[in-house]
């Protein structure tokens, strides 16, 4: 559990945030200039606002008001930078042992040969970091913050200086660290990872917080529907793998139906689907003939409106919700407004191989 | 030391006794103050910058005069030396080293500088951030990255000090044996009729010892660097 409030005052701009996050992956979320470094740099230590409290797991580590203000060392906080930041006179075994050393007796961590292992960098062992590709730069520096055994794990954006290929290959080891039970804090401006990745979700704009809550929540809350973007936004569903069907789609089991998608996952397996609020189409009957084979039914919670002829639906079943994007002109001829009972449709090739992930939980 | 006369090994390794002590000596206080040049954030640092650099451009016998005037034996701070430890810098070779290592100080100190400014500060904040205290930030990160600039340092200085001339001659004066290293040496050889061939044999001792210096800090510096740089 980890408790964070700032205030601080950079001139042409000023951070006002506060949020708490629970066990699990909390992401952070904001256009680039939103404060998300700065609220890293202040739980890291790095950065001392004009007033701030950030306690982790009971310990205050910074208290302005009671003038209490650890150091980064002495705060146990792993932090994965956007850079990397290895040292470049060390060879990537002295850089993965480099925190060990200051970790105090009694911390527990994973052990050298399972990190290794884990991020698959046995090989570069004897390298310095001149010599490695920025994949294989990110791993190490994961296994090095992991090593100091820490308390809580920041990332900050480690995958936006990497490619496509290489964030697909990074993203497994840190569904892996979440499911290991580290309680990690990710910045990122990502849609796409902070749905794969977050239980806890914080949006930040200009210096504020703009909604916190489990990641379902704030994905499907169409007010949020802008800062996400008109192409990402989109709630999660979690479903459960029940089964292949003889044609190879994939048969789901979510709270409110069954859904086919056609990206193959093991029978049993628990995932997250993302669901972009663009691939759905909404239906005030259940409809008939109709070539899409999901069909979800559920009741309007809530309808935002933008400037332009934009309109985003939340569509509540149960415990879930889904988000669809629709016209302005549309909402008005389906007669749609909060409490009415209504239908969404998606189609299976929607479900884009980057939208499911696994979960271990 | 074959070919050499007794008065020319005497010279030069009384020389080179006079640079190392000079240069080891002066190596932690540069790089003290190398550090806070670099990262201190006073805002009387300038005075400090000043009076580092007041060597180099004060005409050499001025320096000698001050460092005359306070660590002569009945200037304040030789007299308070004497007593307390029983330290004396007036005509003695630990005389000539001090005027040598303060002549070599900005050099040192400009390097080792320019070396700690070279230095990634997010590449410490990360030392930090694994649970290094700035002590061990400092040994394990900064110390390994400046150690060109340190090495470099050292060797501009042990050269300024075996070729200081003015402030030596007007703080220890000349005294074969005690104070008077290879240019001394070589001053004094010119002023005597008949000694041109000493001057010129001690000339190129100097050259010989200069060179060689240079060529071991650069191969130093070179390994080092490569070390650093991680290929």
């Amino acid at each position: 559990m980890l408790e964070v409030s700032l205030r601080h005052d950079f001139g042409s701009f000023a951070l006002d945030a506060a949020f708490t996050a629970p066990a699990g992956v909390t992401a952070l979320f904001g256009a680039s200039g939103s404060g998300k470094t700065t609220v890293v740099n202040t739980v890291a230590g790095l950065m001392r606002p004009d007033a701030g409290r950030v306690v982790a797991q009971g310990e205050v580590l910074l208290n302005t008001a009671a003038g209490i203000c650890l150091p980064p060392n002495r705060r146990r906080i792993g932090y994965v930078f956007q850079d990397a930041r290895l040292f470049p006179h060390l060879d990537v075994r002295a850089n993965l042992l480099f925190g060990a050393r200051f970790a105090p007796r009694g911390a527990t961590g994973p052990a050298f040969d399972r990190v290794v292992e884990m991020l698959g960098i046995g090989a570069l062992l004897e390298r310095r970091p001149g010599a490695l590709s920025g994949g294989e730069k990110a791993r190490v520096a994961i296994g090095r913050a992991l090593l100091s055994k820490p308390r809580l794990l920041l990332m900050d954006e480690p995958l936006a200086a990497l490619d496509a290929p290489r964030r697909a290959e990074i993203l497994p080891f840190v569904e892996r660290l979440r499911d290991a039970g580290l309680p990690i804090l990710y910045v990122s401006h990502s849609v796409a990872e902070v749905a794969r990745l977050a239980d806890t979700l914080v949006v930040l704009g200009e210096g504020r917080i703009l909604a916190s809550g489990r990641a379902e929540d704030v994905l499907a809350d169409p007010a949020l529907a802008a800062q996400f973007g008109a192409q990402e936004a989109g709630a999660l569903l979690r479903a459960r793998v029940l089964g292949t069907d003889a044609d190879g789609l994939t048969r789901l089991q979510t709270a409110t139906g069954t859904v086919w998608v056609s990206q193959p996952a093991p029978v049993g397996a628990e995932l997250r689907i993302r669901i972009h609020a663009s691939d759905v189409i909404l239906a005030r009957e259940a409809p008939q003939g109709l070539s899409a084979l999901n069909i979800l039914p559920g009741r309007v919670e809530k309808i935002e409106t933008d400037s332009g002829q934009r309109a985003w639906v939340q569509l509540r079943m149960g415990d879930e919700a889904i988000l669809a994007r629709l016209t302005q002109r549309s909402v008005t001829a389906l007669g749609l407004a909060p409490g009415v009972p209504c239908h969404a449709i998606l189609k299976s090739v929607a479900v884009a191989r980057d939208d499911l992930a696994e979960t271990h939980k | 030391m074959t070919g050499l006369t007794p008065e020319e090994a005497t010279a030069l390794m009384l020389s080179l006794r006079v640079a190392g002590v000079a240069v080891l000596t002066s190596l932690p206080v540069g790089l003290a103050v190398a550090m806070v040049l670099a990262r201190g954030r006073w805002p009387g640092l300038w005075l400090l910058n000043a009076l580092v650099h007041l060597p180099l451009i004060l005409p050499p016998v001025v320096t000698g005069y001050f460092l005359l005037l306070a660590f002569g034996r009945k200037g304040p701070v030789g007299a308070f030396l004497e007593q307390a430890f029983g330290l004396v810098f007036a005509f003695r070779w630990t005389g000539a080293a001090l005027a040598a290592a303060v002549m070599g100080f900005p050099l040192m100190v400009r390097a080792m500088r320019l070396a700690i400014e070279a230095v990634d500060p997010r590449l410490e904040e990360a030392a930090s951030t694994l649970g290094a205290s700035r002590l061990a930030v400092f040994r394990s990160v900064t110390l390994p990255l400046i150690l060109p600039g340190v090495i470099a340092g050292a060797v501009l200085a042990f050269a300024k000090a075996m070729g200081e001339f003015g402030a030596t001659i007007t703080f220890v004066s000349n005294i074969p044996g005690q104070t008077q290293t290879l240019p001394l040496a070589i001053y004094t050889a010119l002023q005597l009729p008949g000694q041109s061939a000493l001057a010129g044999r001690l000339a190129l001792i100097s050259v010989i010892v200069a060179i060689g210096a240079v060529l071991l800090s650069e191969f130093i510096a070179r390994r080092v660097a490569a070390r650093i740089r991680g290929a």
